[in-house]
């Protein structure tokens, strides 16, 4: 394979991946704004840090109402996260690795971008949002299931996967790292009403907030969030979780080519830390220093991947 | 599709009565279905300098343009002996240059000729195959009168939407398929790549490894390079993905520099090389002319076959096929005016409003004039370019093309086109019966190309 097809995979899974979490980050954002006493647009302000674009979103506006920040997430194309950028590398992507996807995969990924880029151009009225980012996860899901469904399991799968998961993980730690002072034991050994409204946004921007249910017996208490989306392997969207299947993909990799790398010394180390972890401990090192080493990692073992495996020379 | 008195000419007379059968609604609805397929699988092209739709659909007309094994056979042989004569020219062009000095070709025609290639003189590709794949454009007017309006054998396109007309038919109308029996276009891609794989190096052992190289996906044929690739199941690669390395060109792959053996490229000579040609170039590989000139690759058309689409060597055709065959073209070119000759360029321009006027390296219907509709301001503003540089045109009449029926709102109607069928050369000549039909859809029209708003059609040739 291309180390350039390699790429192409990797980042069309990329950019999917992150089109589906902003949305996610809307919809959670919408959601304070309807259920919080006292809620102001400055709420905003979380969701735009947690997509990684409040500075440059700064620079495109004077002010932060919640119409411009929905706006600059969802479809301004000067945004290179926002969910049509996304949408829109994420296609390019698949057009130039083309050779290399299934019909179906191509398809859903093609059509996804007509019908998004359709909704996306026109100015977006509150009401039609939840149908909106419905529509967003539903067309991100159709690609997922055509990719699953159809291609075969070898080294294109692998880098497509490994794609999804590093961004995922990435994600998920802007996520937590954002609100990490909501979760912090000292601030919060009773939840009030104010810190369960966090939390459960938290939940809902990885559409958690049932399944934590499910696994905690419905308790909301900061330190299982943080164990849910950090450590906690049955959760899909935890970083425990994306390295599993991250180190599993390049497993594959290195028994197809007979070869390891320094790729897979990275990640095998941060799955072993994620493995061996608990969470009372990594609150007390310090939750914050812990996301932010975590990113850092992630973003290195990015790179190490397209160094190994030749993306760009 | 009708004879004079209204009754169906005899190819398509199945179809005509399987039409007459069908209700108008629904046609419009399967219409409506083809072009929903298309937009779905992506198959776009790019029109330049339209930032605002970048990727656009070739219309579809749902109406087979039918042509009789007898009319084809006819066409067939005339296209072969045309292709055999072309790669005679190239070979003798590059080396002898008999023609030249048989007084039948200008000799200035030649060397200062933008696509003549200095660096391919003395040089004999693999198998001194030049043109393996050549599209020539045919316009028909009358039952047995067909004219060839241009060769193509430098990279000729379209051939995707020859197969994808053909698929798409089939889905849409399966019943059509049991009552006609029409050949196969549905080989292309396999012949295609056992062709370019017959060309291999001399020097390559095992099965030859081929590949696509395409300028991107900004390319407007992107669609149709990854199309190829893909049917013929071979790597589609970029300049940026090779690399000369010990004298072979390689591909980058996750595992390491991989050889390849058959570059069938879809970048223009003037991008494939920096090193030899445009220094600028960011679509090429440095060195590859190196490793050709060793014999270690085999390029797809040769360099310096785009010469053969000049059209003022076009107007040389006849003199070139009779050189070279020893026998008439058997089929006939438009009678072409150079205006680089005096007498010449005098009548063009006595006769603008009549005349088709191209330029001779243009291609894609740009830059040229159509005398007949253009405007009076049109015509002497071309007459000014024309003058300044007559070397640059050469013009023809235009014929009273015939038509074929097309599908619109209130049923049929006739429409101009040409046919641009496909062939192969390797050690044999392999014409693909049927090509790409494309239509002028605008009313009295005679500009096809689809930058220009052209649409297209499957082709069938019938069985005997």
């Amino acid at each position: 394979m291309l180390g350039r097809t390699a790429n192409g995979l990797y980042w069309m899974f990329r950019y999917i991946e992150r089109a589906e979490n902003i949305a996610r980050l809307v919809d959670a954002g919408l959601r304070v704004s309807l259920t919080r006493v006292g809620y102001s647009d400055e709420d905003w302000h979380g969701v735009l840090e947690s997509a990684g674009v409040r500075e440059a979103y700064s620079e495109v506006h004077d002010t932060l109402t919640a119409a411009n920040a929905i706006d600059y997430l969802l479809r301004d194309s000067a945004n290179l996260s926002s969910v049509i950028s996304c949408i829109e590398a994420g296609r390019n992507n698949a057009r130039m690795v083309r050779t290399a996807l299934t019909r179906e995969t191509w398809e859903a990924t093609n059509e996804a971008w007509i019908d998004l880029k359709a909704r996306l151009s026109k100015k977006l009225k509150p009401a039609d949002l939840p149908e909106l980012i419905d529509v967003i996860k539903h067309r991100c899901g159709l690609i997922r299931g055509a990719f699953h469904g159809s291609m075969l399991r070898n080294d294109l799968y692998n880098f497509s996967r490994i794609g999804t998961f590093i961004e995922r993980a990435d994600n998920t730690s802007r996520i937590l790292d954002v609100k990490y002072y909501v979760l912090l034991p000292s601030v919060s050994q009773v939840g009030s009403a104010l810190d369960n409204m966090q939390w459960e946004s938290i939940l809902r921007s990885v559409s958690a907030h049932r399944s934590y249910g499910w696994v905690y017996d419905g308790d909301y208490q900061s330190a299982n969030i943080a164990d849910f989306l950090i450590l906690q392997v049955q959760m899909p969207r935890s970083l425990a979780y994306c390295y599993e299947k991250i180190v599993s993909n390049l497993g594959y990799l290195a028994e197809d080519y007979g070869e390891r790398l320094q790729a897979h010394e990275t990640a095998g180390a941060i799955r072993k830390t994620l493995k061996q972890s608990a969470i009372a401990q990594i609150m007390d090192q310090g939750l914050h220093e812990f996301l932010e080493d975590f990113v850092n990692r992630n973003n290195q073992l990015s790179a190490e991947i397209s160094n190994g495996y030749r993306f760009y020379q | 599709m009708l004879t004079a008195e209204e009754r169906p000419r005899s190819p398509y007379q199945t179809y005509h009565e399987w039409y007459s059968s069908q209700d108008p609604a629904h046609l419009i609805q399967k219409t409506r279905d083809a072009e929903n397929i298309f937009r779905k699988t992506g198959i776009t092209f790019a029109v330049y300098g339209h930032a605002d739709s970048s990727e656009k659909l070739i219309p579809f007309d749902i109406i087979p343009r039918i042509i009789a094994a007898r009319e084809w056979r006819k066409l067939a042989q005339g296209i072969e002996q045309r292709v055999l004569a072309l790669n005679a020219f190239l070979e003798d062009i590059y080396h002898k240059q008999e023609i030249i000095k048989a007084g039948r070709i200008p000799r200035e025609l030649i060397e200062k000729n933008v696509a003549f290639l200095p660096e391919m003189i003395g040089f004999r590709p693999p198998g001194g195959v030049y043109t393996h794949i050549v599209g020539t454009d045919i316009v028909r007017t009358g039952e047995d009168q067909f004219y060839v309006l241009e060769d193509n054998a430098r990279t000729p396109s379209g051939v995707s939407y020859m197969l994808e007309n053909r698929e798409t038919m089939m889905q849409m109308f399966p019943e059509l398929f049991a009552l006609n029996k029409v050949q196969r276009v549905e080989d292309y891609p396999r012949l295609l790549r056992q062709s370019l794989a017959s060309l291999a190096p001399a020097g390559c052992k095992g099965r030859p490894r081929v590949a696509v190289l395409t300028p991107g996906i900004y390319n407007s044929a992107y669609y149709e390079h990854s199309f190829l690739a893909d049917q013929m199941g071979v790597e589609l690669v970029e300049g940026s993905d090779l690399r000369v390395i010990d004298g072979k060109v390689k591909m980058r792959t996750t595992k390491g520099y991989e050889a390849i053996d058959v570059l069938y490229r879809r970048v223009d000579d003037d991008f494939l090389d920096p090193l030899t040609f445009r220094p600028d170039s960011a679509l090429g590989i440095p060195g590859i002319m190196d490793v050709y000139r060793s014999g270690n690759i085999t390029i797809a058309n040769a360099p310096g076959t785009g010469i053969c689409d000049d059209k003022a060597i076009y107007s040389y055709m006849p003199e070139i096929v009779e050189f070279y065959t020893g026998r008439k073209a058997l089929l006939e070119n438009v009678p072409t005016w150079r205006c680089s000759e005096a007498s010449s360029l005098k009548y063009v321009l006595e006769h603008l409003e009549e005349l088709v006027v191209k330029e001779v390296h243009g291609s894609g219907g740009y830059g040229m004039l159509v005398g007949p509709t253009a405007s009076k301001k049109e015509r002497s503003e071309f007459a000014e370019k024309l003058k300044s540089k007559p070397s640059n045109y050469i013009a023809q009449p235009t014929l009273a093309l015939s038509t074929v029926p097309i599908f619109v709102n209130k049923g049929i109607a006739p429409r101009h086109v040409d046919l641009r069928p496909y062939v192969l050369v390797s050690d044999k000549v392999k014409i693909i019966p049927g090509g790409l039909t494309r239509v002028a859809l605008k009313q009295g029209s005679l500009v096809v190309n689809s930058s220009q708003g052209g649409g297209t059609k499957d082709t069938w040739v019938l069985e005997d």
